[in-house]
């Protein structure tokens, strides 16, 4: 694995190897002495063009714990503002010895193009890319769903085979749905998208069904249900009329999740619009995975990290 | 030299003759005939110099891209002897003294003949009709009008500007996209868009303005010509006009014919083109057009960039793809090599039908005695993998690397040759 850009590079064993791997890393996290000196004297760059707190910090962590040098470059208040390119950017910061780029940027394809664009020679993680992809953030779904479904400790090679998993929302700008269509497919899960017509890709996205109705697709027994944020700047685009319709509609409310079998989890990628796609009954319940998620954020970065600049796929910890 | 012998050329009709040129004109057509210099031209094609409808030459104003000398050399070495500049210069082409001066600079450096197209609107702004008529009353003689790049979305400022061009006969030359539908789109709208997550382009922004502007046209009696058609259902929409008599021609490039949006899976913004890259059914739907005459004319709609508008990421990245050079090679594929059509044909849409929708004097002309020698000269067996250099000032060529038929081995202006055994003839106007 030279770069992690998008999850349909990677097919069950090289998913389940990182899956792996980040249960391993979580370990590490679990401890007093948080720190693995595997990746002293690499240097990691966060390339954030976008503002971002959570996924930046999260690489940060990651980073550090694996005793990584980082070094946060962001585009505010930086030579990007004077409309310095990515490929010069990428190529000053390179000059200086990287060992591993991760990219947020607003552009679909920029990770892409910053890895095989014939500019630098480096690893690179995609961190988000405009409405394209975000891997890492799927990758840390799929642990927190193999954890949840499969037990903490009993996680080992385990794919997802048959599970159900619901993702409603905007799935049309979602690079986190992207990401977790192609995955929780290549783990054998079945995946149905919920969407207002408006948000839905035309054609429908990778031969997954799809549906309009969330009640409905409530109905059915399922094993997690994700819903998306969604961005109120999307009502100027005429994607939908009001956020009470949308709320009404297509959001996880109090009433709708009481309905939910009590085994069927709630994920988030964060950060969430409480009372707009998600209600805080659903976000604080214990069917709630949000904040594991994150704590897995950690983990799986750490492991992507490891085995990109390492080149190893398992570690002794 | 002026006065020289083709020998063993085969005309457009498969008939294999000498041809005589002297002092820029074919003095004479038949065999044995002889010259103090005879050109032997055994198995090349003989085919009117062809004429480009949708050139960017980005002078004045973007030479960094190109400029008119480069542009028309790349050009020369295509094939051509005739470029219709397109409009989208800085200061914009939308009054008489801009166009002179690219009319004059084409006559000055020039190795073919340069015709500016005018605006449609005053600085592309969509706004307020150019100086359609002085600009055809100046000594650029502007016939074609066009805001490509833009499109003249103004329902109302388009069937003026077909009504207002009717006191001399000219066309507006549309570029057919509905702006509303097409804000920050990247790409073809379709299954591969959704995967990648680049912005769709749905076909119908397309077909939607072609299929308003061909009312706008019957309605007015004026002459509307659609730039760049990219779709199966522009196709259907001009085959409807045309059975109506509707007064409509329309033009296909070259990478409309060959290329899909499969090719931007990874990102290359070397693929990044307005209108975008299609699907095989597209294509399919374009060559059937073609060669059943619904569509008119190939037009290479060259537009070169700085390779700093390439080299970036895909939202970064500018429009456009170069191809004068490739562009006889695209048409023999699609119409002779794949034996569904004629180099009668090829010489209609790559000669005859844009000087006729033009109006271009001296261009176009059949291989005939008394015609202006306006000539090219191909060898139909060659295969050339194309480099992306060439003698246009951008790389930014969709074909590098590509295998590809035909190679323009002369090309003949004015009587004059600009491209001689395959390389410009340096200072040809000297």
């Amino acid at each position: 694995m030279r770069h992690m850009l998008s999850t349909m590079q990677l097919n069950r064993d090289e998913a389940i190897n990182l899956l792996d791997l980040s249960d391993q890393m979580a370990l590490v996290n679990e401890r007093e002495l948080k720190k693995l000196p595997t990746l002293r004297g690499k240097t990691v760059v966060n390339l954030f063009y976008e503002d971002s707190t959570r996924t930046k910090t999260s690489f940060e962590i990651a980073a550090k714990r694996l005793s990584a040098d980082l070094i946060n470059f962001s585009a505010k208040g930086s030579s990007v503002s004077k409309g310095e390119s990515l490929k010069d950017t990428a190529l000053t910061l390179a000059a200086g010895g990287v060992d591993a780029f991760v990219i947020r940027h607003h552009a679909s394809g920029a990770a892409h193009s910053l890895a095989n664009g014939g500019w630098i020679d480096t690893p690179v993680v995609n961190a988000g890319d405009g409405t394209h992809e975000h891997p890492t953030q799927a990758l840390l779904d799929a642990m927190t769903l193999r954890q949840r479904l499969h037990g903490l400790s009993n996680t080992k090679g385990k794919d997802l085979d048959g599970v159900s998993v619901l993702i409603v929302g905007d799935i049309l700008h979602s690079r986190v749905a992207r990401s977790n269509v192609h995955l929780l497919k290549t783990l054998g899960a079945n995946v149905v998208l919920v969407a207002p017509p408006t948000l839905m890709p035309n054609p429908k996205l990778f031969e997954v069904e799809t549906s309009y109705d969330l009640d409905a697709a409530l109905s059915a027994d399922l094993d997690a249900v994700m819903m998306l944020r969604i961005q109120s700047e999307r009502m100027s685009g005429a994607f939908f009329a009001s956020e009470v319709e949308y709320a009404k509609n297509w959001g996880l409310t109090k009433d709708r999740f009481t309905r939910l079998s009590e085994k069927t989890l709630v994920m988030h990628p964060g950060p969430m619009n409480r009372g707009l796609e998600i209600c805080s009954e659903a976000a604080d319940s214990p069917q709630s995975t949000i904040t594991a998620q994150v704590a897995n954020g950690i983990s799986v970065r750490m492991a992507v990290l490891y085995s990109l600049i390492s080149g190893e796929r398992s570690i002794d910890v | 030299m002026s006065r020289f012998v083709l020998q063993g050329a085969t005309l457009p009709d498969d008939s294999i003759k000498d041809v005589l040129i002297d002092d820029g004109v074919i003095r004479e057509i038949a065999s044995g005939l002889t010259a103090e210099e005879i050109i032997d031209c055994t198995g090349l094609r003989l085919l009117p110099g062809f004429v480009d409808m949708h050139t960017h030459l980005r002078e004045p104003g973007f030479e960094a891209s190109e400029t008119v000398l480069t542009g028309t050399q790349s050009a020369a070495l295509g094939g051509f002897t005739a470029v219709h500049a397109m409009a989208n210069t800085n200061p914009v082409a939308d009054n008489a003294a801009v166009v002179e001066m690219i009319r004059n600079l084409g006559e000055r450096v020039g190795y073919v003949e340069v015709f500016p197209i005018g605006a449609v609107t005053k600085g592309l702004e969509g706004k307020q009709l150019a100086d359609l008529n002085l600009m055809n009353q100046s000594t650029a003689k502007v016939n074609v009008f066009s805001d490509d790049g833009k499109c003249v979305s103004d329902a109302l400022l388009m069937r003026r500007a077909l009504e207002y061009t009717k006191s001399f006969g000219g066309v507006i030359a549309q570029h057919a996209q509905e702006p509303a539908l097409t804000q920050d789109s990247q790409m073809n709208e379709g299954e591969l868009s959704a995967v990648l997550g680049l912005k769709g382009w749905p076909a119908m922004a397309e077909e939607a303005i072609i299929a308003r502007d061909v009312l706008l046209a019957e309605h007015t009696g004026g002459r509307l010509h659609i730039c760049h058609l990219s779709t199966a259902g522009s196709v259907e929409v001009i085959r409807w006009a045309k059975a109506r008599g509707i007064s409509v021609t329309a033009e296909v490039t070259p990478h409309h014919l060959l290329l899909t949006d499969q090719l931007v899976r990874d990102y290359n913004p070397v693929y990044k083109v307005n209108p975008p890259l299609r699907t095989d059914s597209d294509v399919a739907a374009l060559r059937e057009a073609l060669i059943d005459g619904t569509i008119d004319i190939i037009a290479t709609d060259h537009a070169p960039h700085p390779s700093e508008q390439k080299d970036c990421e895909w939202a970064a990245a500018a429009f456009g793809m170069v191809g004068l050079e490739t562009a006889a090679s695209v048409a023999q594929l699609v119409l002779i090599d794949s034996k569904r059509s004629t180099w009668q044909r090829l010489a209609e849409v790559l000669s005859h039908n844009p000087a006729e929708i033009a109006g271009d004097q001296g261009h176009g002309l059949a291989v005939e005695v008394g015609n202006p020698a306006n000539l090219t000269l191909i060898d139909p067996n060659a295969l050339r993998t194309i480099s992306a250099v060439s003698a246009s000032k951008s790389i930014n060529n969709p074909y590098a690397g590509l295998e590809l038929p035909g190679s323009v081995v002369h090309t003949i202006y004015r009587g004059k040759f600009t491209v001689r055994d395959y390389s410009l003839v340096i200072g040809h106007r000297a």
